[in-house]
């Protein structure tokens, strides 16, 4: 390898970049508004659910009843409504999500000691929010039952305690807040991003234009073009890991517990597969279109997807499990939260850094050895 | 007319094809997509892996034991033996939760004291956490409610002497709350989208690059006609993929299609006319296929977060809530689920339809004006 003539081409690719500035300002924001969106907009977090109640009963005891789900911050009674097509409406347009009617006689079966129905309607169609609303109406009507369990026992002067006393803790992210989740695995992501829209069309375009055949027949060799070309985008998606991380830091108050240098390790080989895999990509495309279908086909989706990122992997099915092995991103999401919230190191993360070398270091081989058939 | 567009139609067809990678791109690509969300996207928190570090062992916790074991919810994969395991197995994120007791906690609960067990939680995935939380609580407020029960049967020795409120829970839409009936027509939405922006502004930004545009120019082909020769050909490839998505979704995944086709093609046809508009629109600020694609992404990613496809939009603050009333694909998200799910037709639907026809006309001609200025 020649180290005059790999800067040659570094030089030439990073001319060529530099003369896009628009290309190369997207390269930067498009992390940024990740982020900011991820950070500012977007939470799974579940409050103020909108309810719309029927009271057919009207009673006393039906109103404190309700005054349960009033107090609660996961409910919004949105309103009082005495008809079915009206809050059918409302469900329909998605303005309330649960529908809850409290029955005649809902008062006279509880003062006699009877089973009072209550019926609730939930939009299923968010599953996860109709869960996890079905979830927070179960433990409203559950504890207004063991208040009279629990009275019938004071009465008779009989010990009441709870029996057992659920007492949760929760490791690593407190307060549960969902931006300490997303913003290190969304580190992964913006790497993947950034590496797939920058190197996929890279060689492809050379193709295309028919620069490659002049290229081809200069001295250069193809270990030196590859590296030239991989280096200018490699400060690139290093510049965005930066930015990343210190916007996670600052404006989003993201914990970094464990090593920045393990951080930056880590990322580096990451972001060496990923650009290399581009690069294989963008020779076996030839045109860009094509390249650009096959950097989505193969490395946005499955980051995305089957990287943990959003989506459980202990969730899905056994053979998808199977599949995620081979998604370079699900090690590095797991290093990346390990190293932000649990502020651990090699001792723990080492079987993953390993898979993460592994994957670089067929990246490389392969587009070298794919561009060296091309060529040939 | 119709010739010379019939002329170019035929022309975008047989340059997307010439590649013969390509076909198997376009048509399997929105396939495996699909089959990655239906299998893979699935907010539905199951199988948690979980520890379990019992100090007392007996018979009591056993019991408890046994009844988080028994949920569906909870994978019990290892016993722990020593304090240390706990910090050992969260560390490396194989284990989600672990249930702990502590001596004594038997003799407490036989006792009629509250006995104290403990659940810790990796909270890393706050949104999973809370799941667990949740569904942690119901299994001892069950547990608890027996208990109670007993204890008031054993001393007061007269059954329901005290009143219950008894729910009756029903979901509309999506009856067993499943999450693919939530993603799949979504899948259906970004994949239209994204096809529809790629193709149509990378194919014209690929004749600007190579030179063949100045060739089109001076061919008798007038500008109006180069237009709808460049969007219909592609438009053709969305609704195609559409129609592909959708048949392995009602039919592979048994999404529900409850709604009328014809209003399902309308709407896409209606909302292609804004999606080709923008790609269109891209077309005319990009002069190299990588600005072209990274354009593109600038708009799929905020278009796609903030439509509601993952995200509710519900939980968004109050200022990108407004943000999302002009995002064209927040109504087609609405539009396609609710024709899928909830069946309902042109007269709860015509105001997303209006606001999508009004945005898809106003793009097409803002865009298509910049277009002929382009070409001038």
């Amino acid at each position: 390898m020649n180290l005059r003539r790999t800067r040659a081409i570094f030089n030439k690719e990073f001319i060529q970049i530099w003369r896009d500035p628009r290309s190369l300002a997207m390269a930067f924001f498009i992390p940024m508004l990740l982020l900011v969106l991820f950070g500012y907009a977007l939470s799974l977090d579940i409050d103020n659910i909108p309810m719309a109640v029927w009271n057919q009963d009207g009673s006393q005891t039906s109103m404190r009843f309700l005054d349960n789900f009033k107090l609660s911050k996961y409910f919004n009674i949105m309103g009082y409504y005495d008809n079915y097509p009206v809050m059918e409406h409302l469900v329909d347009k998605g303005k309330a999500m649960i529908i809850m009617v409290i029955p005649k006689h809902f008062s006279k079966q509880i003062q006699s000691n009877g089973i009072a129905p209550l019926q609730v309607i939930i939009d299923g169609s968010d599953s996860n929010t109709a869960q996890i609303a079905l979830g927070y109406v179960n433990s409203v009507v559950y504890s207004y039952n063991q208040k009279f369990v629990k009275d019938a026992l004071a009465v008779n002067s009989i010990a009441n305690a709870t029996p057992v006393d659920l007492r949760s803790r929760i490791w690593f992210n407190q307060d549960l807040d969902s931006k300490l989740f997303i913003v290190p695995g969304l580190i992964a992501i913006i790497m993947m991003i950034i590496a797939a829209l920058l190197t996929s069309l890279t060689i492809a375009r050379e193709w295309e234009r028919g620069t490659m055949e002049q290229l081809i027949s200069t001295p250069v060799r193809s270990i030196e073009l590859i590296i030239g070309k991989f280096a200018p985008y490699f400060v690139i998606g290093f510049i965005d890991l930066v930015i990343s991380v210190v916007v996670g830091i600052m404006l989003f108050g993201v914990p970094l517990r464990g090593s920045t240098v393990l951080l930056f390790v880590t990322s580096g080989i990451f972001l060496t597969g990923a650009l290399m895999l581009g690069i294989y990509i963008s020779v076996a495309a030839k045109s860009q279109l094509m390249a650009s279908q096959m950097a989505i086909l193969t490395s946005f989706l499955p980051t995305f997807m089957l990287s943990g990122f959003t989506y459980e992997i202990f969730n899905m099915p056994q053979w998808v499990q199977y599949i995620t092995y081979l998604v370079p991103a699900r090690y590095f999401i797991v290093i990346l939260r390990g190293i932000y919230l649990k502020g651990v190191g090699i001792e723990a993360l080492w079987p993953n850094i390993i898979a993460l070398f592994i994957f670089s270091f067929i990246a490389v081989r392969l587009a070298i050895v794919k561009f060296k058939k091309k060529v040939a | 007319m119709f010739t010379r567009i019939a002329a170019l139609i035929v022309k975008e067809f047989l340059q997307v094809f010439r590649d013969p990678r390509m076909k198997f791109v376009m048509f399997v690509s929105p396939i495996v997509q699909i089959m990655i969300f239906g299998y893979a996207a699935t907010m539905d928190i199951t199988n948690i892996p979980t520890a379990v570090y019992d100090m007392d062992n007996t018979k009591e916790s056993r019991d408890i034991i046994r009844d988080f074991s028994y949920s569906k919810y909870f994978d019990i994969q290892n016993y722990l033996q020593k304090e240390e395991d706990i910090k050992y197995v969260m560390d490396r994120a194989r284990i989600k939760a672990v249930i702990k007791f502590n001596h004594g906690f038997a003799q407490a609960l036989t006792g009629n004291d509250s006995a104290p067990m403990q659940i810790i939680v990796d909270g890393t995935d706050s949104n999973a956490a809370q799941i667990i939380l949740s569904y942690s609580g119901t299994i001892v407020n069950n547990y608890n409610a027996r208990a109670l029960q007993d204890r008031a049967n054993i001393f007061i020795k007269r059954k329901n002497i005290y009143p219950s409120v008894e729910l009756k829970d029903r979901q509309w839409f999506n009856v067993n709350l499943y999450s693919k009936n939530f993603y799949l027509p979504g899948v259906v939405a970004m994949i239209v989208t994204l096809m529809s922006l790629i193709l149509t502004s990378m194919a014209i930004v690929r004749e600007k690059e190579i030179g063949t545009m100045e060739q089109l120019i001076v061919s008798p082909i007038r500008s109006i006609e180069l237009i709808l020769g460049k969007i219909i050909p592609f438009g053709i490839i969305a609704i195609v993929q559409m129609v592909m998505v959708a048949t392995v979704g009602v039919l592979w995944f048994n999404i529900p299609c409850i709604g009328s086709i014809p209003l399902l093609f309308g709407a896409t046809l209606i909302y292609l006319l804004t999606s080709l508009g923008i790609g269109l629109f891209i077309s005319t600020i990009s002069s190299t296929q990588q600005e072209a694609m990274m354009a593109v992404f600038l708009f799929y990613f905020p278009a796609i977060l903030l439509s509601g496809f993952a995200y509710p939009v519900a939980n968004m603050p109050q200022w990108v809530q407004v943000i999302t009333t002009v995002n064209p694909l927040k109504y087609y998200l609405v539009i396609l689920r609710s024709i899928f799910l909830k069946g309902v037709g042109i007269n709860v639907l015509w105001d997303e339809m209006l606001i999508l026809l009004v945005m898809g006309v106003a793009v097409i001609t803002l865009s298509s004006s910049r277009f002929q200025k382009n070409l001038g």
